[in-house]
């Protein structure tokens, strides 16, 4: 293997993930010990270590599986290598860079993107370079994309545009109106979390289409169908976020009518279960065919609340409250990253065929890891009626009464998120190896 | 492979063009009540309030942060206003660190949250429930 750039990618976003992890964990601990290190590392200065190095995760792990499967498993020669090593050093030095600036407090930025604004030059740059790369490659080698192309193509065009949209606010026509301003801010931040997702869901059906060794997977007329569907959310489906923002209330239609088509995509999920369980062929991945069916649970589980809360009289209860978390936590731990780990089993099997993936310790970290993440998700749930219940039926007591009395469900959540880390921690162990031999060899 | 991709060119010419409509509308829409646009001052606590990283522990509308009570209308809420807000910026609570503000900016801040506090209401307690899962919100005109 000549071209080792996607995998310092992977190993990148896998340091990015469990880093992302303890910082987490680290922050999580001030909800049950409100003292610990809040005046030398207060929650506000460890969330957004966390928020960047989870999302980075999310990225660079759909980046340098991509790179992979365009370079390594299709064998497409590649438009540039030097533009893919420029990428990666890029991301590279603006990821330590954003730490250095969460270090030494340069937040100037805001939720998601806190790090000096500046910094959004270089990743937006990395961005069109994966962009040149990959369209130039696809261009000359392929006509007739199959549906996952189209995907990643896509979710490259769409972040580069939402990452832009995200720093409007540095200009003040957006800055000075309050409610438009956050209005753009909301749907530039759905809109980037739809682009990821446009990399990863792209992920999912190229992994499937190979394991089952099945092109119609990617090309038949319903992949299209729902590829659409999902594009048409990602443009207009993101006001759920601010249905209680005081904006014209056509802008708020427009989402709820969009959210509403995602029931198609359930019905289609609970009519194609058992069909696409028993039609994979898992022999020869079979890590990455049970992370994907992991992924299958997880959809649904999350696809259900989604709903629920697009709902705008069930959102009303919702919103603000531990259930969007439980609903973003769910969505990038159990659709993305069970996605991205199967990817990265598919990976690490592609290079080395004949080492033993699912060996007894990987196969009893899986299901940890599946167990800590239903009771994390399920703890966030309960402490988000709670909230709720407090905020709109019982009225009473002080904010921090409120806190106290969801403290079990934080201790289950604390607990949980350690379940998490240290499952996935053992999932990861053969695939770190694999990727460091390849690298050496 | 797709034998004839065309009609796939074709819906995503069409849905590009809406996308590039629907932004230019969103981008030049205000919100549904008039308010004032942020003053000099009120941007400068806003900045303040990023630079900190409020939005770390607390909501503005509901989004944010789940470790601070949210914003939104705390500047109008009775009880609270100028004073309570600054005597957590001054003193700190429980997970909340002490902030070393100068008196200045402790009053950009107050007058940031004054102006998101003239937007509009959350939580919307008067709002409306439909029986077609629609919700008609209470604005601040309607007061």
């Amino acid at each position: 293997m000549k071209n080792k750039v996607p995998l310092y990618f992977l190993l990148f976003a896998l340091t990015a993930l469990f880093l992302g992890m303890l910082f987490g964990l680290t922050a999580s601990f001030q909800y049950l010990l409100p003292d610990f290190l809040k005046e030398t590392v207060p929650f506000s200065k460890l969330r957004p270590f966390h928020v960047t190095s989870e999302t980075s995760w999310i990225v660079l792990a759909a980046t340098g599986s991509i790179y992979f499967f365009i370079a390594s498993v299709e064998k497409f020669e590649l438009f540039s290598r030097k533009l893919q090593s420029l990428h990666f050093i890029l991301f590279l030095l603006t990821g330590v860079a954003i730490y250095f600036s969460f270090a030494f407090d340069y937040t100037e930025g805001r939720e998601y993107f806190a790090f000096k604004p500046i910094l959004m030059i270089p990743i937006l740059l990395g961005w069109v370079l994966f962009g040149i790369n990959y369209f130039k490659t696809l261009y000359t080698n392929m006509k007739g994309w199959p549906v996952y192309f189209w995907m990643w193509g896509t979710g490259i065009a769409f972040m580069c545009y939402h990452l832009m949209e995200a720093h409007f606010w540095l200009f003040d026509f957006f800055r000075l109106n309050f409610i438009k301003d956050f209005a753009v801010q909301w749907k530039s931040t759905g809109s980037f979390t739809g682009s990821w997702n446009m990399l990863v869901y792209g992920i999912s059906i190229y992994l499937m289409s190979k394991i089952k060794k099945d092109t119609d997977v990617a090309t038949n007329k319903m992949a299209f169908f729902f590829y659409f569907l999902g594009l048409t959310n990602l443009m207009f489906g993101w006001a759920h976020h601010t249905y209680l923002l005081p904006t014209q209330p056509w802008i708020r239609y427009v989402a709820y009518a969009i959210s509403m088509t995602e029931w198609i995509v359930l019905a289609s999920i609970i009519y194609n279960w058992k069909r696409s369980v028993l039609k994979v062929e898992k022999e020869n991945h079979p890590m990455a065919y049970r992370f994907l069916l992991a992924t299958d649970f997880w959809i649904f589980i999350n696809i259900i609340l989604a709903l629920l809360f697009s709902i705008p009289a069930i959102n009303f209860f919702t919103h603000g409250t531990h259930i969007t978390v439980a609903h973003s936590m769910g969505t990038t731990i159990g659709i993305n990253t069970t996605i991205l780990f199967s990817a990265l089993f598919f990976i690490a099997q592609h290079l080395r065929p004949k080492l033993k993936m699912d060996t007894r310790w990987v196969m009893r970290g899986f299901v940890a890891f599946n167990i800590s993440l239903f009771i994390f998700f399920v703890s966030l749930i309960i402490a988000g009626a709670k909230r709720s219940y407090w905020m709109y039926v019982s009225k009473e007591g002080s904010f921090a009464e409120m806190q106290d009395s969801i403290v079990p469900y934080y201790i289950s959540f604390f607990i949980f998120g350690i379940g998490i880390f240290v499952s996935l921690l053992i999932v990861a162990t053969p695939i770190f190896k694999a990727f460091l031999q390849k690298i050496k060899t | 492979m797709v034998s004839n991709p065309r009609p796939y060119i074709f819906i995503m010419a069409i849905l590009l063009a809406l996308f590039g409509f629907y932004n230019y509308v969103i981008y030049n829409t205000d919100g549904y009540v008039a308010v004032e646009k942020l003053s000099p001052v009120a941007v400068k606590g806003q900045q303040l309030f990023q630079s900190n990283r409020c939005w770390s522990c607390h909501q503005l509308y509901g989004l944010g942060g789940y470790l601070g009570p949210d914003l939104t209308n705390v500047y109008s809420t009775e009880g609270k206003g100028p004073n309570y807000i600054k005597a957590f910026l001054n003193s700190g609570v429980k997970s909340m660190p002490q902030f070393h503000f100068t008196e200045e900016e402790k009053d950009a801040l107050v007058e940031y949250l004054k102006q998101v506090d003239e937007t509009g209401i959350y939580p919307n307690y008067d709002a409306e429930i439909e029986a077609t899962g629609w919700v008609k919100i209470k604005y601040r005109n309607e007061e």
